[in-house]
């Protein structure tokens, strides 16, 4: 990998923008371990062929191993961002880097194996016959063959707690562990950054608690792209907010929750009866 | 593998004929029906000669003639043209039980007939005895254009997939009181069939940008490298050697 490159140095002073209080501003850009941020985006603004601006500098910081929700109602911008933290999108100004390596061309198979992009509906991602084969795809792309392969899927799959449905077609499975099939799909690429789009979504009670209980457990840096406020809260000990194509909002996702005024002007409600102030957060 | 889709056709047994690897069964049965569409068409007892092997294969592979002949009716509306020949085609002309038919017309409709069934009934048991998965990789292996084999394998994925859109929409039709009566309904089956299919596309959309997102550059990683051994490419063999045979033999008589 890089080092650091010159874009990652404005990054201290990007979040402080935001009026941080996270836990982002008091370890640094680089986080405790002084390794280089999971992902770093610096002034990034991107306007789509048709004329539509959706991001009009996003500065972000995600100091690895930290789980972080992004939060903003629809047509904030979320979806956007995302696809330019693997180089689907390029951005129009601004830079996205990973661990320290900036998303260019030349980098592309690398970023893509380092930033790993849980999609919302499942049968987008699980394109391939069987769930073995649909977990070995990405190590499999990466050059991965063999005994080596097959540890990569069983370790993958035995974290999602989905071995036993290794040889099962994907459209056999219920929609909860279809969503955890993916989740693993991604996992296996031992990936830097975990990037979640709306992952709650279409789960009933329990499989949200499956899938929530799995993700605490993982040892990677999260990014969760939700508007299921209460699930960022249980997750993510960190939020920030997009709205109209910028950072408004960057702190405790308990703080955040509580300032009314704030979620109000940005289109984001609680559901009827939660009180985050009062929700007990499991320790991360 | 869309075991929605190839439990119809297959049928699941631990014959010698299922044991095989799928790519052996292809080239088989391509070079089976190669043969038998060589013979000459006045041979009549080589295709006979065909049709006793293709049971002995049956029989090998544990495949009841009951599912064979019931799966070979979907041949039907292909040679219902063959059955139209002799009374369209010209030529010198012959009566059979007091009909006035076309000599030519009649080796025609045969020949369409005797080819089209044998081909037919080896695809069959081809796919009794090998799994849909397995036939994509045989076909790969066999080096397939790999952009063919990959729309195969989607079609397999996403098969049941759109077909469960479709039911969705048929039913949310239906739960707003439309029945199809006729055609000033088509209307709105050609409408249904349009969002179908635009769904369907930007679901392709979206797989393609999931697939690149995973590291997809334009081909498929091979998994499962299922090599054939001599014996059994030997045994995959028996059939069309033993058809190639029979074929030399028509050409002489």
């Amino acid at each position: 990998m890089g080092g650091v490159t010159s874009d990652s140095t404005a990054d201290g002073t990007t979040t402080g923008t935001a009026g941080s209080t996270g836990p982002n501003s008091a370890a640094g850009p680089n986080g405790p371990t002084g390794a280089p941020p999971s992902l770093a985006v610096s002034g990034l603004a991107y306007a789509y062929p048709d004329g539509h601006q959706a991001l009009f500098g996003v500065d972000l910081t995600v100091p690895r191993g930290e789980r972080v929700a992004l939060l903003g109602p629809n047509g904030a911008g979320k979806t956007t961002l995302v696809l330019h933290l693997n180089g689907i999108l390029t951005a129009g100004a601004g830079s996205v880097a990973v661990a320290g390596l900036p998303v260019e061309p030349r980098h592309l198979a690398e970023i893509r194996r380092r930033v790993g992009i849980v999609f919302q509906d499942p049968d987008d991602q699980l394109f391939m016959p069987t769930v073995r084969e649909d977990v070995a795809f990405g190590p499999a792309t990466a050059g991965l063959r063999g005994a080596e392969l097959d540890a990569r899927v069983h370790e993958a799959l035995a974290r999602v707690g989905m071995e036993a449905h290794s040889d099962r077609p994907p459209h056999h499975l219920s929609f909860g562990q279809r969503r955890r099939v993916a989740v693993a799909t991604v996992l296996a690429m031992r990936p830097e950054i975990l990037v979640l789009d709306e992952p709650s979504s279409n789960l009933d009670p329990a499989s949200r608690r499956e899938l929530a209980d799995i993700l605490v457990e993982l040892d990677v840096t999260v990014l969760m792209v939700t508007h299921d406020l209460p699930y960022a809260l249980q997750l993510c000990p960190r939020a920030v907010v997009l709205s109209d194509g910028v950072i408004v909002a960057d702190g405790e996702t308990r703080e955040l929750l509580c300032d009314e005024a704030l979620l109000a002007a940005h289109r984001l409600e609680l559901p009827f009866g939660f009180d985050p102030g009062s929700a007990k957060v499991p320790q991360r | 593998m869309g075991a929605g889709h190839a439990h119809k056709l297959y049928l699941h047994g631990h014959s010698p004929v299922h044991a095989l690897p799928p790519h052996c069964k292809l080239a088989a049965v391509f070079c089976f029906v190669l043969v038998v569409v060589s013979t000459p068409r006045e041979a009549m007892w080589a295709f006979g000669l065909y049709a006793v092997l293709l049971a002995a294969v049956a029989r090998a592979g544990r495949v009841p003639y009951g599912h064979l002949l019931k799966r070979m009716l979907i041949e039907v509306p292909f040679v219902a043209f063959a059955l139209l020949m002799p009374f369209v085609a010209r030529g010198p002309y012959t009566e059979v039980w007091g009909v006035t038919l076309s000599e030519p017309g009649l080796w025609g409709a045969w020949n369409i007939l005797a080819k089209g069934t044998l081909g037919v009934a080896a695809s069959v048991l081809l796919a009794s005895t090998t799994e849909l998965r397995e036939l994509l990789l045989g076909l790969q292996r066999l080096r397939l254009p790999p952009l063919l084999v990959q729309i195969a394998s989607f079609m397999i994925r996403y098969g049941d997939v759109i077909a469960d859109e479709m039911r969705r929409m048929r039913i949310a039709r239906v739960s707003r009181g439309f029945r199809a009566r006729g055609v000033r309904q088509w209307g709105v089956l050609a409408k249904s069939a349009g969002a179908l299919f635009i769904r369907s596309y930007e679901r392709g959309e979206r797989v393609h940008l999931a697939m690149v997102s995973r590291g997809y550059t334009g081909t498929m990683p091979v998994l499962d490298e299922t090599a054939a051994t001599r014996a059994q490419w030997t045994g995959a063999a028996a059939l069309p050697v033993a058809a190639f045979a029979v074929c030399l033999m028509g050409w002489a008589a």
